[in-house]
C-alpha cells in the first residue's frame, strides 16, 4: 500500500508511474503503423508471396511419417500400428463387460488374463506381492505356452466349461447392476444423498433409451482415465525430478492446455486412422495435461516437514515419494483425477468426429439434422454422466485423509464391495427368470425428444418473429461493422500494439515471446484472416461475458442468498462439456456470427463470475470497515475500494474467460465461421494435418499472449497492492 | 552428566546464493560478513563449532532467521552445510553416502519437528511404525514396538485414531513416539513446542523433562523461547545471524553475558530458577571450611527455592556444599537484589 501512495505522490494524475508516457507511446504507435500501411501497401496485408509453405511442410512430414520412416525394417506405421492393437484391448474388455457380453470364443483369452490379475489384488497382501507376481507371470506363461504349443485343453478349459453347461454367451453386466454399483460406490464415498444421485442420473439413462450408447461413451472413458492418469503421474514426477525435462516439458503443457481440442484429432487421425482406438488416443493426450499439473502441484506443496520427516525416518527417495509425497498430496492428485474425467468426457464428444462410438456420435449427428429434440436428450445423458462423474471424483477428493479407511475389521470393513459383488450375483441369476433385470425393456423407455421437436417448431412459428429482428439488427448494426474493423487493422498495427504493451507490462522478453510467436504462427503461415476473424468473434463474446458475469459477481459477493445459487449453477455449468452449449443456441438462433458469439458467452463466462466474487470476497474484512468508518456511501465504496482491490483478480478470471472463448471458437465451427476454428474442422476429413496443426497453433498463440499480459499485468498490480 | 562428546561440529558453513562452493574457495574458506553481503550471499550458518555431549540437553536457542534451524539440518544432512565436519562415531557425517545416510536415520537419528509433520493419511499406529516400515520389518514386530511407544507418550487407546482426529498436542505426542521408535542414540528436536497452546505447552515441557529422565538420549533441542531453554537445558547455545554467540549453562548466560545481544535475553530471564546460592552468596574466608549443624541452605539449590528461608531469617544464612561443608553466606540483600535487581547480580 506505501508503495502506491508515494506513486500517487510522484505523479498525480495515475497509480501506475509513467502510464501516461505509456498511452503516449501507445498513441504514437497506432499512428505510426496505420500512416506507414497507407503508404506501403505490405504493412497492411502480408503479402501472398511471402507466405511460407510452413502448413504444406507440416502435411509433409505427416505423410513421410506415416508412409516411409522408419528405422531399417522397422516401420513407424507399424508402431501406431502396435499402440492402437495395445490401447484397442481394454477398450474391447470395458465394452465386453459393459454392453457387449462375453462370446464362447473370447472367453479363455479373458479368463486368463484377469483371473490371475484379481487374484493378485485380493491375495498379494497375505503371500507378499512377489510372490504373487510371479504365480501370475507363471499362470501367463503356462497358458500362453498351451495356447499356442501344447494344446492339453487347459487354455480352452473355460470355453469347455461353458459349453458343457450349455452356455452360449456371457452376458455384460446387467443395468441393474451398473445402476446399483453407481448407487454403492456413491454411499461409499458420500453417504446417502449421493448414493441416490448417482443411482438415479444413471438409471435415468436407461429410462431414456440411451444406455447403450451411454455405455460405448463410458467405456472409452473407463479405458482413457487410467492411461491419462499413469502418463499424467509419471510426467509430473520426472518435471519434479529432473530440471531438464521441467524445462522442456512445461512450456509444452502451457501450449497444450491453450489448443483447442480439436486440434489434437487432426495429427492423430493421419497417423492412427479413424476410429474408437484413435479417438481415445487424442483424449488421453488432451486429457492428461491437468493431471501432470496437479502432480507437480502436489509434490511441490507438501509441507516441508512431512518431507523432512519422511527422510529422517529413514526413508530411500523411493520410499518418501511413494510412502510419503504422494499419499500426502492425495487431495490434489485427485482432483487432477476429476480434471482428467471431466476432459475426458469433454474430449469424448469432440472425438466422435474421427469416430468414436457412443452420445457423441449420436448427439454430433442429430446436430448435423437439426433433430434438436434428440440433440437435447443425448446432451441431458452427456451431462448426466458428467455431473456423476465429477460429484463423485469431488466428494473422493474432498474427503478427510483416511476417512474412507473403515476402522471396522472383517468383511464389515469391506461391506461396499460385497454388497455389489451380491447385487451382481442376483442380477445374474434373476436375469434367468426376469429378462428385464438384464436388459432395460424398451417399452419403458421414456423420451421427449419428440414433445421438444414440437414444442420448439411451435416457439419458433412465433417466436422467430420476434427473434429474427433483434438478430439481424445485432448482427448487421453491431457485429459486422466490428467484424470488419478488425479485418481492416494493418497487421503491423497489430504487433506493434502487442509487443509494446507487452513491453510495458512484462520487458523484452516478453515483448519478442509474444511478437515473435504471433508473427511465425500467425502472420507469416497465411493464417491472419482466420486469426483476426477469431480475435473478433472472442473479443466481442468476451466484451459480454464481462459485461454480464462482472455485475454477477459482484451481486453474489453482496447477497450470501444470491451467491450460494449463482455459485452452484456455476459449478455446475463448468461440468457440461462445450459441445451442450451448441443446442440451445441453434434452437433459438440458428446459424450465424451471433450464434457464435452466444454459445462462446455461455460457455465462458462462469469464470468471470466466480473471480469476481472471489476477488471481492477475499478483500480484508478490516478494508471493508475501514471504507464505511470513513463515510463512503455503499456504491462509493463498490467503486473506489473494492473493485479496485479486487481487479487483479477479476483480470485474472478474465484470462481464464479467454482461454474457455478460444477453445469454444473451435467447437462453434460446426455450426459454421470462417474463423481459425474453421479450418481445424475443414482439415480433419481430409486429414490435411499441416492446415489443422497451424489453426490450432494460431488460437493456442492467441491465447498465450492474452495470458501473458494479463497474468503480467496482474502480478504486478498484486505486488503494488501488497497482495499474495 | 558425561562430558564425552557424541557429535564434534567443527567450522560448519551454510551458504546460500548462485554459487557457495565457489564463493567459499574464493575467499579461503573464511568470508567475512562484508564478503557476504558484497557478493549478494547469504550465510546461514557462519563458522560455527561445538560438542554435543554424552546424554546431555543441547538447546540452540536464537530469533528466527538465526540460523538454528539450519544448523539442525545440517548435522542431520536434511540440507548439505557448505563446508564443515560433522564427526559422529568416529567419522564424518558429511562424507557419508546416502545409503549411509539412510540407514544412520533408520538406527541413529529421531527428529521431531515444529508442525509435527505427520502423515495425514495414516493412522497414529501407522505413523509411528512407519520408521519401522521403511526398513521393512515385519508387520507384527514394528505394530508391537510402535504400541509400546505411544503407550510411553500417553497415547494408548488412541493408536486407531488419524492425525486430523488429535489435538496439537496430541499430534506431537505422536510425533515424539515416531522420532522414538527407532530407539535412536541422538534426539533432535525443532521447535517441538512452539505451535502449541501456552498451557499446552507448558505440560509437553514437562511430559518431555519426564521422557528424558528416563531415557537419557543425547538432545539437540531448538527454540525461540528463553524461558523454555532456560527450564530445560543442560546447556544453551545462542545463535545471532548464523553465528553461535555463546554456549554455556544457563547460569552462566545471566551472571556472564557475552554480549548486549545475550544480555537482552538473559534480563528476562527467571533469575530465581536458574541462579544458584553459590552464585550469589558472600564467599567464606576460612581456608578450610568447616562443617555447619542447624539451619543451612545447599550452594547448588536455586535462589527461589532458598529465598523465603533467607528472606525470613535475620542473620546471614551458611551456604554448604553437598557434603555440608561451609562455603558461605547469603543474605536478604543479596536474594533481593538477584531477583529484582537492575544490574549486575552479584
Amino acid at each position: 500500500m506505501n508503495s502506491a501512495v508515494t506513486d500517487v505522490g510522484k505523479t498525480p494524475q495515475s497509480s501506475v508511474p509513467g502510464l501516461n508516457a505509456f498511452w503516449v507511446q501507445m498513441a504514437a504507435m497506432i499512428c505510426f503503423t496505420v500512416l506507414l500501411s497507407l503508404v506501403l501497401d505490405f504493412m497492411k496485408v502480408w503479402p501472398q508471396e511471402w507466405i511460407l509453405p510452413i502448413k504444406e511442410r507440416i502435411t509433409e512430414f505427416f505423410t513421410w511419417l506415416d508412409k516411409e520412416a522408419g528405422i531399417g525394417q522397422l516401420k513407424f506405421k507399424t508402431v501406431t500400428r502396435s499402440v492402437s492393437w495395445l490401447l484397442e484391448q481394454p477398450l474391447d474388455w470395458a465394452e465386453y463387460i459393459l454392453y457387449r457380453g462375453i462370446k464362447a470364443k473370447q472367453l479363455p483369452a479373458i479368463f486368463w488374463i484377469f483371473m490371475p490379475v484379481i487374484g493378485l489384488a485380493v491375495l498379494h497382501k497375505r503371500f507378499g506381492l512377489q510372490k504373487c507376481l510371479i504365480a501370475v507371470a507363471a499362470i501367463w506363461a503356462i497358458t500362453l505356452a498351451d495356447n499356442v504349443v501344447i494344446q492339453s485343453g487347459l487354455y480352452e478349459l473355460p470355453r469347455t466349461t461353458m459349453d458343457a453347461l450349455g452356455i452360449k454367451k456371457l452376458d455384460a453386466l446387467p443395468w441393474v447392476v451398473i445402476v446399483a454399483g453407481a448407487g454403492i460406490l456413491g454411499h461409499w464415498i458420500g453417504g446417502w444423498k449421493l448414493a441416490l444421485f448417482s443411482a438415479g442420473c444413471i438409471g435415468y439413462l436407461a429410462v431414456m433409451g440411451l444406455w447403450r450408447d451411454s455405455m460405448k461413451t463410458f467405456s472409452i472413458v473407463l479405458v482413457s482415465v487410467p492411461f491419462a492418469v499413469v502418463l499424467g503421474l509419471g510426467l509430473g514426477i520426472w518435471v519434479t525430478r529432473s530440471k531438464r525435462a521441467a524445462a522442456i516439458i512445461s512450456p509444452m503443457f502451457d501450449i497444450m492446455q491453450a489448443t483447442p481440442h480439436m486440434a489434437y484429432l487432426v495429427p492423430v487421425v493421419v497417423l492412427f486412422g479413424a476410429g474408437q482406438v484413435p479417438a481415445m488416443i487424442a483424449t488421453v493426450i488432451f486429457a492428461m495435461p491437468p493431471m501432470a499439473r496437479c502432480t507437480i502441484l502436489g509434490i511441490q506443496t507438501v509441507s516441508s516437514d512431512v518431507q523432512e520427516s519422511g527422510r529422517m525416518s529413514g526413508c530411500t527417495p523411493r520410499q518418501l515419494l511413494w510412502k510419503v509425497t504422494l499419499p500426502s498430496s492425495q487431495r490434489i492428485l485427485m482432483l487432477g483425477v476429476n480434471q482428467v474425467v471431466m476432459q475426458t468426457l469433454a474430449m469424448v464428444v469432440i472425438a466422435s468426429m474421427v469416430g468414436a462410438q457412443g452420445l457423441g456420435h449420436k448427439l454430433l449427428f442429430s446436430l448435423q439434422q437439426l433433430r434438436l429434440g434428440a440433440a437435447v436428450e443425448q446432451g441431458l445423458a452427456i451431462v448426466l454422466m458428467a455431473v456423476v462423474l465429477d460429484r463423485l471424483t469431488q466428494a473422493y477428493a474432498n474427503r478427510a485423509p483416511g476417512e474412507l479407511a473403515s476402522r471396522e475389521t472383517g468383511w464389515r470393513a469391506r461391506k461396499h464391495l460385497w454388497l455389489f459383488l451380491g447385487v451382481t450375483v442376483a442380477a445374474y441369476l434373476l436375469a434367468q427368470f426376469i429378462p428385464m433385470v438384464e436388459k432395460y425393456p424398451r417399452a419403458f423407455t421414456f423420451t421427449l425428444g419428440r414433445n421438444i421437436d414440437f414444442a420448439l417448431r411451435a416457439f419458433s412459428k412465433h417466436a422467430y418473429d420476434y427473434i429474427n429482428p433483434v438478430r439481424d439488427f445485432i448482427t448487421v448494426y453491431m457485429l459486422i461493422p466490428f467484424r470488419d474493423f478488425f479485418l481492416w487493422l494493418p497487421w503491423s498495427t497489430v504487433i506493434g500494439v502487442v509487443g509494446l504493451a507487452a513491453y510495458w507490462l512484462g520487458g523484452i522478453r516478453t515483448t519478442l515471446l509474444t511478437t515473435g510467436l504471433i508473427t511465425a504462427v500467425i502472420l507469416v503461415s497465411g493464417n491472419w484472416e482466420q486469426g483476426m476473424l477469431t480475435l473478433y468473434l472472442v473479443t466481442s463474446a468476451v466484451i459480454l461475458c464481462v459485461l454480464i458475469g462482472v455485475p454477477i459477481g459482484i451481486w453474489a459477493s453482496r447477497s450470501e442468498r444470491a451467491a450460494r445459487p449463482i455459485m452452484a449453477t456455476c459449478d455446475t455449468l463448468q461440468t457440461f462439456p462445450s459441445f451442450i452449449y451448441l443446442i440451445p443456441v441453434i434452437m433459438l438462433l440458428k446459424v450465424g456470427d451471433l450464434s457464435n458469439v452466444i454459445a462462446i458467452l455461455a460457455y465462458a463466462t462462469v469464470p468471470a463470475i466466480r473471480y469476481t466474487y472471489l476477488g471481492i470476497k477475499r478483500i480484508p474484512e478490516v478494508t471493508i470497515e475501514a471504507s464505511i468508518a470513513n463515510g463512503t456511501t455503499p456504491l462509493q465504496r463498490l467503486w473506489k475500494v473494492e473493485l479496485p482491490i479486487a481487479l487483479p483478480e477479476i483480470m485474472l478470471g478474465i484470462n481464464q474467460t479467454i482461454m474457455m472463448a478460444l477453445a469454444m471458437t473451435a467447437i462453434t465451427a460446426l455450426i459454421g465461421s470462417s474463423d481459425l476454428g474453421q479450418e481445424i474442422y475443414r482439415a480433419l476429413p481430409t486429414s490435411d494435418s499441416g492446415r489443422g496443426i497451424m489453426a490450432g497453433l494460431g488460437i493456442a498463440v492467441i491465447g498465450i499472449v492474452a495470458d501473458r499480459l494479463i497474468q503480467a499485468w496482474a502480478a504486478e498490480r498484486k505486488k503494488q497492492l501488497g497482495i499474495n | 552428566m558425561g562430558v564425552d562428546a557424541q557429535i564434534k561440529c567443527r567450522n560448519i558453513w551454510k551458504i546460500f546464493g548462485a554459487d557457495p562452493e565457489g564463493f567459499m574457495q574464493r575467499h579461503n574458506g573464511n568470508p567475512t560478513a562484508d564478503d557476504l553481503a558484497a557478493e549478494g550471499y547469504i550465510g546461514a550458518v557462519r563458522n560455527v563449532s561445538f560438542d554435543v555431549h554424552q546424554g546431555e540437553i543441547l538447546i540452540i536457542m536464537g530469533l528466527s532467521g538465526s540460523g538454528k534451524s539450519t544448523i539442525i539440518r545440517c548435522i542431520t544432512r536434511l540440507n548439505d552445510p557448505t563446508a564443515g565436519e560433522v564427526e559422529y562415531e568416529g567419522r564424518d557425517l558429511l562424507k557419508a553416502t546416502p545409503n549411509e545416510l539412510i540407514d544412520i536415520r533408520r538406527h541413529k537419528m529421531g527428529m521431531v519437528f515444529q508442525s509435527f509433520g505427520l502423515l495425514p493419511h495414516r493412522t497414529v499406529l501407522s505413523n509411528v511404525a512407519f520408521p519401522l516400515e521403511v526398513q521393512n520389518l515385519d508387520q507384527l514386530e514394528r505394530e508391537k514396538r510402535a504400541m509400546e511407544m505411544i503407550e510411553l507418550v500417553g497415547l494408548g487407546g488412541r493408536e486407531n485414531y488419524f492425525p486430523r482426529e488429535l489435538s496439537g498436542g496430541q499430534q506431537q505426542r505422536v510425533g515424539i513416539a515416531r522420532s522414538l521408535a527407532v530407539e535412536p542414540d541422538i534426539w533432535f528436536l525443532d521447535e517441538p513446542f512452539s505451535a502449541l497452546d501456552p498451557l499446552i505447552r507448558a505440560e509437553m515441557q514437562d511430559e518431555f523433562i519426564r521422557l528424558q529422565q528416563m531415557l537419557k538420549k543425547t538432545i539437540v533441542f531448538i527454540t525461540h523461547d528463553f524461558e523454555e531453554a532456560t527450564k530445560l537445558a543442560d546447556r544453551i547455545g545462542i545463535m545471532k545471524d548464523g553465528e553461535m554467540v555463546q554456549l554455556c549453562t544457563p547460569e552462566e548466560m545471566v551472571l556472564n553475558p557475552a554480549d548486549d545481544y545475550v544480555a537482552e535475553f538473559a534480563r528476562n530471564a527467571p533469575r530465581d530458577r536458574i541462579v544458584s546460592a553459590a552464585a550469589i552468596m558472600k564467599k567464606s574466608s576460612a581456608k578450610t571450611p568447616g562443617k555447619i549443624s542447624g539451619a543451612s541452605v545447599s550452594a547448588a539449590a536455586k535462589i527461589g527455592e532458598i529465598a523465603e528461608q533467607v528472606i525470613n531469617s535475620d542473620k546471614p544464612t551458611p551456604v554448604t556444599d553437598a557434603e555440608g561443608y561451609l562455603l558461605g553466606h547469603v543474605d536478604r540483600d543479596r536474594v533481593t537484589k538477584a531477583l529484582f535487581g537492575k544490574g549486575d547480580i552479584v
